[in-house]
């Protein structure tokens, strides 16, 4: 057993892994039938399969003996920029009135989506 | 001199970011490589400050590597509870709730943080803000009891972060 034999021994794990979280993620992107449900699917993939499979990716190029760090900024910049796209549609589907009403804040009047001045709500419904 | 080091690098984490990604994004470390980075650094964070008026008064690095270390365990741990959930729990017996988190946190880098942190986390993702930013919607996938999750979300990474964005 030598260290080659263990690394793709490893990568074959990391690539598994990550390809059994992304089929959990497409199931329940066609699963589930409430958008807001919806959205929760891609989080998994964007976090653990897209993570597992550039680990995989990372381990290889040890293996090969080319080191390469380039997944370490991969993954930071799709954990910087997945919740701002995730959250953009959670907007949208509160925007649209897809989803179940939010209870409104304890403090403030409204959910800052929801606070769109009284003449462009009327000009949405009349261009709907 | 206190003055013209602040007016060259207003933003020290941004110029430190930078560099560190310039020499990541080269793939080996070489000294004209990081001298350049942190050339990049300066001159970018000098010329986009004017977008960035307020920078965040404190930040404890150190907390912050141990709230990212807690924050990937959670990841994983939630990962499998909703790979659980997806498998077996059908449409019709999926409980889904919204919940609303009260902020105590006022900085807007401090709430982004959290924002994203209750995203990465699956099962739960972060919505909407108040229009006075003094609570933060939040959709659950499934859930009993929705009351234990809010709390959750306070205790565990509010109040952390409260301690890393003083």
């Amino acid at each position: 057993m030598n260290a080659e034999i263990i690394g793709t021994y490893a990568v074959a794990v990391c690539l598994l892994i990550g390809s059994v979280f992304t089929l959990v993620g497409v199931i329940g992107l066609l699963k589930f039938n409430a958008p807001m449900s919806r959205l929760h699917a891609p989080t998994k993939v964007g976090t653990v399969g897209i993570g597992m499979l550039l680990a995989a990716s990372m381990i290889h190029s040890f293996v090969i003996g080319q080191m390469s760090l380039h997944e370490l900024l991969i993954m930071g910049f799709l954990f910087v920029t997945a919740p701002i796209s995730a959250n953009f549609i959670a907007k949208v589907n509160i925007h649209r009135g897809d989803c179940e009403t939010p209870p409104s804040p304890p403090q403030d009047d409204t959910w800052s989506t929801l606070n769109t001045p009284q003449e462009d709500r009327t000009n949405d419904i009349a261009s709907q | 001199m206190k003055r013209a080091f602040v007016w060259l690098i207003p933003h020290p984490f941004v110029t430190l970011l930078l560099a560190i990604v310039w020499t990541f994004l080269q793939n080996e470390v070489s000294a004209g490589m990081v001298v350049f980075g942190i050339i990049l650094g300066i001159i970018i964070s000098r010329g986009t400050s004017i977008w960035w008026p307020n920078t965040p008064k404190s930040f404890r690095l150190d907390k912050m590597i141990t709230y990212s270390v807690m924050v990937i365990w959670d990841i994983l741990v939630a990962n499998i509870q909703v790979a659980w959930v997806v498998l077996t729990v059908p449409n019709a017996k999926l409980k889904p709730a919204w919940i609303v988190v009260p902020l105590e946190l006022r900085q807007p880098e401090a709430i982004t943080v959290l924002a994203g942190t209750i995203t990465l986390t699956p099962g739960t993702v972060s919505a909407d803000l108040s229009d006075e930013g003094h609570s933060l919607l939040v959709h659950v996938l499934h859930t009993d009891d929705p009351d234990a999750v809010r709390d959750d979300i306070v205790n565990r990474y509010q109040s952390r972060l409260k301690e890393i964005f003083i």
